[in-house]
């Protein structure tokens, strides 16, 4: 179907810190990527307010698309002519991968919590909607956007492309765990690609690994592990993220409780009204987010304001480990925060390990997602934790955290309240 | 705090016992297509809906002991089994959630199989298209599972049964 569709008449290539060189004879790779909707990804950071923690971590959600991209083609590269792969399916994968994160919006996660938003659901309307990138993909054929949208949202009959790009072992995750170890600049995070997908095979409905690569997957999945706790799990960027979703929360009560902002809210009034479409989505980005707080700093209201300056210039929450099940102790520091003068709704906060988009290694049984595959030379497939000690050892181990974040420059400031702010001391102790 | 936990531990409360990871991901998936304010994230993944953010919300109850867990073996496979436990009954009293009528759907769910969720909230995941869409879909995206067309529209009169039962409800 697809392979027809054009090659550029000299490849084009991308300098990528981390793959290189990004490589492109397609055309229709080509043109996606200059389309706006793909284009509008340059303004959204991976990482989201991690850069408040690691001031590295301003890659964009372009350049991750890029790298998936890079990682598929590369793939595919190993497994022409293999069984189980059809190349005339080559350029639905490599769309996919391309097209996989179009849909994110600034800030995602955080965006999502608050105003009920979903990537997937936008992916698939700019994909199918009356957009550049659908226009596109229809050169290909009428049916090629259903196509790509079916492969990024899980739902086609084309279950081992699917597998390529969102899996355990996926051409997303491989990139996402280098790159952001590269701009986070930490230590950890790093393994072997290259000999990962030498080794990766597809098998019926799925990405296999052939058992002598199994040492490179352990070393990714214990990459996956220590970036899950060490950076994507940082109290001080879940921090960032507590302020960040209390200050939308706080716009959006403002805005429907007819508040009269000094700088109005504009592209923003569609998730307070939740009457968002595409294109309003569209005209959404990190750096229109970042301009209303920097703006709002300005408001009259204390609350919009004071977080807005927490957010710009780093003055984050402070936080406690924290164990929910005393809730009293909790239901008393609500009433001390509010005798100090401090609504305990935006600057009281529990933040728990649940509310972050990442995951780490599961075996998968009784129905969860697939497992990671090992095919062993009789060409019989075993999960890999059931061959390997090391990723026995870190599957699926039960981690799991709460914190409460407060504003300590306030409560530590003895000049007014002094009483109710030593009570929340004693109690934060 | 923790008022998305609550409503999970609600649901285990009135189920009296949850067996299954997958029957847990799919009764609560389906009461959020019945608009029961449930705020887990769901995905769709080889075998249907599944929430990431409940696997960890669970663990997190388990961890707290508001929710024991029992795994057993199965055949090829291992389950788990949950309930509420006491500190969690207690817990909960800290809590006043509204999810009117909730009951009678959540014993009427956990009383079919997981297969038949499995079914049933992919269902409701299509439910944007048309019957037969729904049902062509199924056939694609469920092939191992081999449902029978028989099935699938006893599947399809579930979903309207439960939607206008909910419906009803809500006027």
């Amino acid at each position: 179907m697809a392979q027809d569709f054009d090659k550029l008449e000299e490849e084009k290539v991308f300098k990528d810190p981390v793959h290189r060189y990004i490589h492109v004879r397609d055309r229709l790779i080509w043109e996606l990527i200059g389309t706006k909707e793909f284009q509008r990804l340059r303004r959204i950071r991976q990482l989201g307010t991690t850069y408040l923690t690691f001031h590295g971590a301003e890659h964009s959600r372009f350049s991750h698309s890029l790298g998936v991209y890079e990682i598929t083609r590369r793939i595919i590269e190993v497994f022409e002519g293999k069984p189980h792969w059809d190349n005339s399916e080559r350029l639905l994968a490599l769309a996919a991968a391309l097209l996989h994160d179009v849909g994110h919006g600034p800030f995602s996660h955080s965006f999502e919590k608050v105003f009920n938003t979903d990537h997937e659901a936008f992916s698939r309307k700019i994909i199918l909607g009356d957009t550049e990138v659908n226009q596109v993909l229809r050169k290909v054929s009428e049916d090629f956007p259903e196509k790509v949208a079916d492969i990024i949202g899980k739902t086609s009959d084309n279950k081992l492309i699917i597998s390529m790009i969102s899996s355990q072992i996926d051409a997303d995750r491989m990139d996402y765990l280098l790159r952001d170890a590269y701009f986070t600049g930490v230590s950890y995070g790093h393994f072997d690609l290259e000999r990962i997908w030498r080794v990766m095979r597809p098998k019926e409905d799925q990405v296999v690994i052939k058992q002598s690569g199994m040492h490179a997957v352990e070393d990714y999945i214990m990459s996956r592990y220590q970036m899950y706790w060490q950076v994507y799990f940082h109290p001080v960027t879940r921090s960032a993220e507590v302020i960040l979703r209390k200050i939308l929360h706080r716009a959006k009560s403002l805005y429907q409780t007819g508040y009269t902002f000094k700088y109005a809210p504009g592209p923003l009034s569609p998730l307070f009204t939740e009457d968002l479409d595409l294109a309003a989505y569209l005209r959404l980005d990190e750096s229109v987010i970042l301009y209303y707080f920097q703006m709002w700093q300005e408001e009259t209201d204390e609350i919009l304001s004071d977080l807005c300056q927490r957010f710009m210039n780093r003055r984050l929450f402070k936080y406690v480990e924290f164990t929910p099940s005393n809730y009293q102790a909790y239901a008393d520091l609500r009433e001390a925060f509010k005798e100090a003068g401090l609504d305990p709704d935006y600057y009281l906060v529990v933040d728990s390990s649940s509310d972050l988009p990442y995951d780490f290694y599961r075996p998968g049984e009784e129905g969860e997602r697939l497992p990671i595959h090992l095919q062993m030379p009789d060409g019989s497939l075993k999960e890999l934790s059931r061959e390997s000690d090391v990723v026995e050892a870190i599957s699926g181990k039960k981690r799991t955290d709460h914190k409460l974040y407060y504003p300590a420059d306030f409560i530590n400031d003895f000049s007014s309240q002094r009483d109710a702010k030593e009570r929340i001391l004693q109690l934060l102790k | 705090m923790l008022e998305d936990h609550a409503k999970v531990m609600t649901l285990l409360q009135v189920a009296g016992e949850v067996v299954g990871r997958k029957k847990l991901q799919k009764i609560l998936y389906i009461l959020q297509k019945l608009d029961y304010p449930f705020q887990e994230k769901y995905q769709f993944h080889f075998y249907g809906p599944y929430s990431e953010e409940l696997t960890l919300k669970i663990e997190e109850l388990c961890n707290l002991q508001f929710v024991n867990e029992v795994r057993e073996k199965k055949g090829g496979y291992h389950q788990y089994r949950y309930q509420l436990t006491h500190e969690g009954e207690d817990f909960l009293k800290n809590y006043q959630i509204e999810m009117p009528n909730i009951d009678a759907f959540i014993e009427d769910l956990n009383g079919e199989s997981s297969r038949f969720l499995e079914l049933v909230s992919t269902i409701f995941y299509f439910d944007h298209l048309s019957e037969e869409e729904v049902i062509e879909k199924v056939k694609i995206v469920k092939q191992k599972q081999n449902y029978q067309e028989e099935e699938i529209r006893s599947g399809l009169d579930y979903v309207q049964r439960l939607k206008g039962q909910r419906m009803n409800e809500v006027l």
